[in-house]
């Protein structure tokens, strides 16, 4: 078994060409990096999004909004 | 690879622009600095995964796409000539990987990984430029399609058009702009303006009658060793630009020397101390128009690096100084009238910095280098005034501000570009907070447990 089509250093190196295991799947390589991207991005928004609507279900009432900017006023400790 | 001198060569460029790579790595970790540095405490974290991501995916997109448009879009295509093939850049090229040279390849599978890395960090840079302008309000989902975009898409087109010895932009308006004033810097403002229209200003950034308020940075310890990082990676940026071997006598003879990205004769040591002096200049320039303001100085040091660059493979030190000097205070009453008057929140004058100054830069270097040669190659036209100033629109205007607008306006429209008002107010970083608060205090209940048994 090799995974490669190298199984010697000895001889022509110049003729190895590529040196990673399985050469010719370059094809199907780039076809799932692409998915990969497109899946990372998607699962992304999805977290964002339901990430963003909690936060608001639980800190968006008036009553914790206004905590917090009362919290930021720098007059708030004088 | 069969001879020591043929390797040497081969082997020191290949070390060379990794070098770049590893040098220029530091401009991010300076934009991460300088951009958690400016942003208010409930947002720190979200600002800096933010930027983070921008690594992975402008990284992986322009492994994808990327480089292979760098060498493929020189014609436009089709504005001087068709597509181009470039079987060595794309994803599934056997030299985008480890190679050991079989065939006539003349030792591009070495150069091409770190050359492919090199212009990749100015990618992630034209992206980081952007994220710096829009801090605090904008949806990291919506930002890393605007991140893809620019740091994969549309600067690589620039790049291909007017920084590649053979780009339409070299061959037809004699565009010169050695060390990316207009390509980089110019390109990625317009597009932080672009998207800064649509997304609209930060809660309390206007009053009511229209004068903007300060929202300045919160820890300018940060914000400091963030722009002294980023002028640290601008050394390797520099040096990345151009080629380090090269024989550059047209004609008969040999003559090796380094070279811009065009393929002509510059010198490391005339680039550095252009580097310094320009640096030098803005400095100076900003912290006068500024009054001593440290924010400002900082970022003037780099605007006057940026407005010199476009020329700095030829310039004189002090006609660099010089330069930098008089576009700094420019760039800077051009942010508080633009902010004044369209009411643009740039949260860390990025298009100013960035894109004005870079703009100028070009249009500078046009009439700096008026009748120059743009390229070793004599039937292309010669570096000019006009040339400069079409080439600095299209960069800043039309493959910066353009698409940065109409992609942002998509995003806003799908609901994509801006966080609630309420989520402004509470706080990016709101869940993380609360819950190390809660952390805290459950931690403090069961000490206080341990010590009540004592």
């Amino acid at each position: 078994m090799a995974t490669g089509n190298i199984e010697t250093w000895a001889g022509t190196i110049s003729e190895i060409g590529p040196a990673y295991p399985f050469v010719g799947t370059e094809v199907i390589l780039s076809i799932v990096c692409a998915i990969f991207v497109l899946w990372f991005l998607v699962k992304q928004a999805s977290m964002e999004s339901a990430g963003l609507a909690e936060e608001q279900r639980k800190f968006g009432s008036k009553e914790s909004l206004s905590k917090i900017v009362d919290s930021e006023d720098p007059n708030s400790g004088l | 690879m069969d001879n020591e001198l043929t390797a040497l060569g081969i082997i020191f460029t290949e070390f060379y622009y990794w070098v770049t790579v590893v040098f220029m790595f530091l401009i991010h970790v300076g934009f991460c600095m300088y951009e958690v540095g400016a942003t208010r405490h409930k947002n720190h974290m979200h600002t800096l995964m933010k930027n983070t991501m921008i690594i992975p995916l402008v990284t992986v997109t322009f492994f994808l796409f990327g480089w292979w448009i760098y060498f493929a879009f020189s014609n436009g295509p089709w504005i001087i000539g068709p597509l181009l093939e470039a079987p060595w850049a794309t994803p599934y090229s056997e030299v985008m990987a480890v190679h050991m040279g079989a065939g006539d390849l003349n030792g591009w599978e070495r150069i091409n990984g770190v050359f492919w890395a090199a212009f990749l960090l100015f990618s992630w840079t034209a992206a980081s430029i952007v994220s710096g302008a829009v801090i605090e309000r904008i949806k990291t989902s919506g930002f890393l399609i605007l991140a893809i975009a620019i740091g994969s898409f549309f600067w690589i087109i620039d790049a291909s058009w007017g920084w590649h010895p053979d780009g339409w932009m070299v061959q037809k308006l004699g565009y010169h702009d050695a060390y990316a004033s207009g390509v980089i810097h110019a390109i990625a403002g317009g597009f932080a303006l672009g998207v800064l229209i649509p997304l609209g200003a930060r809660i309390g950034k206007f009053s009511s009658d229209g004068t903007p308020r300060n929202i300045n940075p919160r820890n300018p310890w940060l914000v400091t060793v963030g722009l002294f990082l980023i002028y640290t990676g601008f050394w390797g940026f520099y040096v990345a630009c151009n080629i380090p071997m090269w024989d550059v006598q047209a004609g008969d003879g040999v003559f090796y020397s380094a070279t811009n990205i065009y393929l002509q004769p510059t010198t490391l040591s005339g680039i550095t101390l252009n580097f310094l002096m320009s640096l030098s200049g803005g400095l100076m320039a900003a912290y006068i128009v500024s009054k001593g303001d440290s924010f400002w100085t900082y970022s003037g040091g780099l605007a006057g690096v940026i407005a010199a660059s476009a020329g700095n493979d030829l310039y004189h030190p002090i006609q660099a100084m010089l330069i930098a000097a008089a576009v700094v205070p420019v760039i800077y009453k051009m942010h508080y009238w633009v902010e004044r008057k369209f009411k643009i929140d740039d949260a860390v004058g990025a298009v100013a910095v960035h894109g004005y100054a870079g703009f100028i830069g070009v249009v500078v270097a046009g009439f700096m280098l008026w009748g120059y040669p743009s390229s070793p190659n004599p039937d292309y036209a010669t570096i000019n005034p006009l040339g400069n100033f079409i080439g600095a629109i299209i960069m800043f205007g039309v493959l910066g501000f353009l698409p940065g607008y109409v992609i942002a306006s998509i995003l806003k429209a799908c609901g994509m570009l801006r966080i609630a008002p309420e989520i402004e107010i509470m706080g990016l970083d709101i869940s993380a907070y609360t819950t190390d608060v809660n952390d805290d205090k459950a931690i403090v209940d069961a000490e206080r447990e341990f010590v009540s048994k004592l």
